[in-house]
């Protein structure tokens, strides 16, 4: 009994000091944020992160640990080389502070919350769906201004003027797969293996369905597999075998695609495989045998074998700093950031601006006429009002280890 | 012919459940603990097998003998860091600690080894026998064969070496295997070392099959292994094996019918085989005396 | 000093724990009007009551009847979203904010409670370990129907399918409610911290209540000593059915408030770990122990947050790890403690030297 009460009382402490100590850092952040502006001009103080003077502060939102982590670091790795870029440039400043949200709703909106009591002023993120659905709800009713690089769903930004993406939308992928496979008429009988557990690949192919179902493709199978890292896909392979499928369409990420390739080559198949977004980064998974994916079609807005200098520019920095090449989640995060230092630019943002007037300022340059971005993913990048972006995709195929686009 | 198909996936998937479950089987048995940090202790090895014969370059062989040290090291440390002082305390107590030395060898697999996935490289050569219509990779059938050796190893250990029946009679009661002159703390060790090293092994297997290799890679075996071992009736080294065929078998036939609900299917059979059996399939109902 | 008698120590036992869930409401509530709280506690208060709900609600199960629970995210899940797609249905017949989360609460907690009965009366024929785990198998059974559960509602009522969103067949203006992995997306958030508070206090009367009542003393004679309970006649099926039941209603308000906080969850969320976390509240607060489960919930709920302000990174879920393993430790071992009153004692002697030293 006595020894409960030592650690009731033990631990009823290191909370009221823990509930002090973060009633302080609070008031810090509020103190600091009207207070830096007018202390230093902007502009002055290279950008390092956690400075609070003259550089604006984007706090980034996404999985650091977790099984989701390697799709948030990349994200957050990828606005780090583009920071470092960007305020080498020597015009505005900026300053990232990437917070770890697991993969999970309830971390992700605590992990906002620390943000906003940082003064951030503008929320890149989540790099997931399901958190940043969530987030994007914190976000619209206080005004921040949104930015994710990867999550591609459609009620991420849906009802919320404020929340904007730089991937294409799930949808869009889906009707688009359907409707180049069917133009160039890579597959006649196509089985979909999709993750049912995921709302990115659940998304994308409910489009593909309903476009097939409208442009007459024949889709003989389709097969699903939970939200696991390691499952095996032998029944959902021997099903598409036995259905006589030429394609496989597979809107996944690509850690379980070279699970798929593999094993379908232990058992003799060979269709085409066709993939998203998502699939990009499988040619640089340590240990994967390159030449399984030999012939692997997929979409992605990223090359990162591309021949422009920018892309070039990008591997290289990425490489130097992190190892190993940058996936379309890196390059998406490099974008997001570009994306936020012209319309920043452009609307004349300053660090000592509140993040209410920053919000509507870029809501209002993000969607104006002449707004666009180049960026890796693309070039020309606009976005609609309902924050929605708008570029071309780009289909490429592993050829000898790299990607040659089609 | 499909169904043969997916009855050799079954058993070749459940043959390493049931490695995985003897390793739980054994630590369960003798101290009495739910070891969750077991499938990490898995991952561990699988890390290990992958930077000796990808970056190293060395002979498989001599990959698992490396991962079997580490793992077998790794457990014992474990035990002995984190459980061993909790011998008194409740069982709730110590399995709680066992779940933050599974947060705790997570998340230092993260920071060293890093979030990419890592494509495992098979440590038994690709391809299948030369049998028409029939799909049986070599990988499944050293699989199957593994969990029958290992199986018939321990069985032996337990009943006839002199360690193994000091284990036994630590299963049965400590305080009078004690009084025998039995040293409890190194059986409950030495339990720990050989269920660690059988994760070695069982993580070559795994990971041969199914390749990718992240650090949450070990939580979601453990948890079946840890299922078949209670199907199989915990604490009973066949019932251990035949759990995880069983449990391996019912998973794939239940995701031929609807992927979905596959996990579902698995856990409603295991609940209904403990309605029916309450001490699992293989294992001693203990009256309660009064 | 008097003795005293074991009731009115009770008595005043329990005055102590409501008295900390008060004035920790009120201080904080103060401190919110204030402006002192950080964003980040205030985004954490709501959470803190679901967990210190969930944490008692399991500690009826773990510690009062002595049965190991490792599904109880499952009734979590249950409230959760039952209790969603009831505020969500009712969205436009009753506009009240506080009514409508009331409605789904009980909603929650009466299908929760449901959920309950059907996975309790199996199981607790079951005993020790092998009950753990046909908790765990239902638990995730339920997670894994949420994943494949589409409900939406349209003007004829509320329609359900198991196959995807098309197979609703919602009329127009109908709107799809859950849906399946990706659970829901609301724009409607109608959990409030004094909600929350309102719901621990409740939950804290119903608990202990039932454990100062004869039933609960049957529970503990159970707990205690099966055989010696039964032989006097108390039904041991009845009892710990009604602390299951009874904590499964909890988990499942807990559940509605905790999922009315946030504009979007998807099932993945009341997994294993989830169920795994509440129990870790419930060990550490020390099991049995009604106000150390409330203090463990709202301490740990919070710990990794407070770990942020270190600039940990990755490492902050490692430093998290330690942490437990240590507390885990330092709190369950005799030999361990010994050494550090020993400590404790020795270094106030050496100030009280020193002090005198000086002096």
């Amino acid at each position: 009994m006595k020894k409960l009460r030592i650690l009731s009382l033990a631990l009823a402490g290191a909370l009221c000091l823990s509930m002090l100590s973060g009633c302080g850092n609070g008031d810090q952040g509020s103190a600091n944020t009207p207070g830096s502006g007018e202390t230093t001009p902007a502009g002055t103080e290279n950008g390092s992160t956690g400075s609070t003077d003259g550089t604006i502060k984007i706090g980034g939102i996404g999985p650091l640990t977790g099984s989701a982590a390697v799709y948030g670091l990349a994200t957050k790795q990828g606005a780090e080389v583009a920071i470092q870029e960007i305020n080498a440039l020597g015009g505005l400043q900026f300053s990232l502070d990437f917070q770890d949200d697991e993969g999970d709703t309830e971390k992700a909106v605590n992990a906002y919350n620390k943000l906003i009591g940082d003064g951030t002023q503008i929320i890149y993120g989540c790099t997931t769906t399901n958190p940043c659905v969530a987030v994007a709800a914190e976000t619209y009713s206080a005004r921040y201004f949104q930015l994710t690089p990867s999550a591609s769903s459609t009620t991420v930004t849906e009802g919320k003027d404020n929340v904007f993406q730089v991937c294409f939308t799930d949808p869009n992928q889906g009707i688009t797969a359907a409707n180049y496979i069917k133009d160039n008429g890579l597959g006649t009988k196509v089985a979909v293996i999709y993750n049912n557990g995921d709302a990115y690949s659940t998304g994308i192919y409910n489009a593909f369905q309903a476009t097939a179902d409208e442009i007459g493709l024949e889709i003989v199978t389709v097969q699903t597999f939970p939200d696991d890292s390691n499952t095996d896909f032998n029944v959902q392979l021997s099903a598409a075998k036995d259905a006589g499928a030429d394609l496989v369409f597979m809107p996944i990420y690509y850690t379980p695609a070279s699970l798929i390739l593999s094993q379908a080559k232990s058992m003799g198949y060979e269709p085409t495989f066709f993939g998203c977004d998502g699939m990009d980064g499988i040619l640089d998974l340590e240990g994967f045998d390159v030449s399984l994916a030999e012939g692997l079609m997929l979409m992605t807005p990223f090359n990162a074998w591309g021949e422009d200098e920018r892309t070039k520019t990008f591997v290289s920095e990425y490489e130097a700093a992190y190892g190993g090449i940058p996936n379309q989640f890196a390059a998406d995060g490099y974008d997001c950031m570009y994306a936020i230092y012209e319309a920043c630019t452009a609307a004349g943002i300053t660090a000592d601006m509140s993040a209410q007037d920053v919000c509507e300022a870029l809501i209002a340059q993000f969607t104006s006429a002449d707004f666009s971005v180049d960026g890796l993913t693309g070039t020309g990048m606009t976005w609609s009002a309902n924050g929605e972006v708008s570029k071309a995709p780009v289909v490429v195929k592993v050829e000898g280890g790299v990607y040659v686009t089609q | 012919m499909s169904f043969l198909n997916n009855l050799i996936t079954g058993i070749s998937l459940g043959s390493v459940y049931a490695i995985i479950a003897l390793g739980y089987t054994m630590v369960y048995g003798i101290a009495k603990m739910l070891n969750f940090a077991h499938g990490d202790v898995i991952m561990v090895g699988a890390y290990m097998i992958f930077f000796a014969t990808g970056s190293f370059g060395l002979n498989p062989i001599v990959g698992i003998l490396l991962a079997v040290v580490v793992c077998t090291v790794l457990g014992v440390v474990i035990e002995g860091l984190a459980y061993k002082p909790l011998r008194q305390a409740s069982s709730l107590a110590v399995l709680i600690t066992a779940i933050g030395v599974s947060y705790f060898l997570q998340n230092a697999a993260l920071l060293l080894w890093g979030a990419d996935p890592k494509v495992f490289t098979s440590v038994i050569p690709e391809g299948s026998l030369p049998i028409e219509g029939v799909n049986i990779t070599y990988v499944s059938l050293v699989t199957v064969l593994a969990c029958i050796v290992i199986m018939l190893a321990l069985t032996w250990f337990t009943s006839k070496t002199k360690m193994g029946k000091a284990m036994r009679a630590c299963s049965e009661d400590k305080a009078a295997a004690q009084l025998m002159g039995i040293n409890v703390n190194r059986t409950i060790s030495m339990t720990f070392a050989i269920g660690s090293a059988l994760a070695a092994i069982a993580s070559a297997l795994l990971f041969s099959s199914y390749k990718n290799l992240i650090p949450t890679s070990g939580s979601l075996p453990g948890i079946k292994a840890f299922t078949a071992a209670v199907f199989g009736g915990i604490g009973s080294i066949p019932g251990a094996m035949l759990g995880g065929i069983l449990l391996g078998i019912i998973e794939t036939f239940a995701k031929v019918i609807n992927t979905n609900i596959s996990d579902a299917v698995v856990f409603a059979v295991l609940i209904i085989v403990l309605l029916v059996k309450p001490a699992g399939l293989l294992g001693k109902t203990v009256r309660e005396k009064v | 000093m008097k003795k005293l008698s074991p009731d009115r120590k009770r008595l005043l036992n329990n005055c102590i724990t409501y008295g900390i869930v008060i004035a920790a409401f009120v201080i904080l509530q103060v401190c919110n009007a204030g402006g002192l709280l950080s964003p980040s506690i205030q985004g954490q208060l709501v959470p803190i009551c679901a967990y210190v709900v969930m944490a008692i609600a399991l500690n009826l199960v773990v510690g009062i009847s002595g049965e190991l629970s490792l599904g109880h995210a499952g009734f979590m899940s249950v409230g959760a979203f039952s209790g969603v797609v009831a505020a969500l249905s009712l969205q436009n017949s009753i506009p009240n904010d506080g009514l409508r989360l009331a409605i789904a609460m009980v909603v929650g907690a009466v299908l929760a409670g449901v959920a309950g009965v059907i996975v309790g009366v199996p199981v607790l024929r079951l005993r020790g370990d092998y009950l753990a785990i046909v908790t765990l198998a239902f638990g995730e059974i339920i997670r894994n129907i949420f994943n494949v559960l589409y409900v939406g509602v349209d003007e004829n009522g509320l329609h359900f399918s198991l196959q995807n969103e098309m197979a609703l067949n919602l009329a127009e203006g109908g709107k799809s409610i859950l849906k399946g992995p990706m659970g829901f997306t609301t724009n409607v958030k109608l959990a409030t911290f004094t909600a929350g508070f309102i719901l621990v206090l409740i939950t804290l009367t119903i608990a202990l209540n039932l454990i100062n009542s004869r039933s609960g003393r049957a529970i503990m004679a159970l707990r205690d000593n099966r055989i010696a309970a039964e032989s006097v006649g108390i039904g041991a099926t009845k009892y710990k059915l009604m602390a299951f039941v009874t904590s499964a209603v909890l988990a499942g308000a807990a559940g509605v408030l905790y999922a009315m906080n946030y504009s979007s969850m998807a099932p993945k969320k009341f997994d294993f770990n989830t169920s795994i976390l509440i129990l870790v509240f419930v060990v550490l607060g020390g099991i049995g122990n009604i106000r150390g489960s409330i203090i463990a919930a709202a301490f740990l709920t919070y710990l990794p947050e407070l770990l942020r302000n270190f600039n940990l990174d990755e490492y902050r879920m490692l430093v998290y790890a330690i942490v437990l393993i240590l507390v885990m430790l330092v709190t369950n071992n005799p030999m361990l403690k010994s050494v550090f009153t020993f400590a404790g004692r020795k270094a106030r002697k050496e100030e009280a030297q020193k002090g005198g030293a000086v002096q």
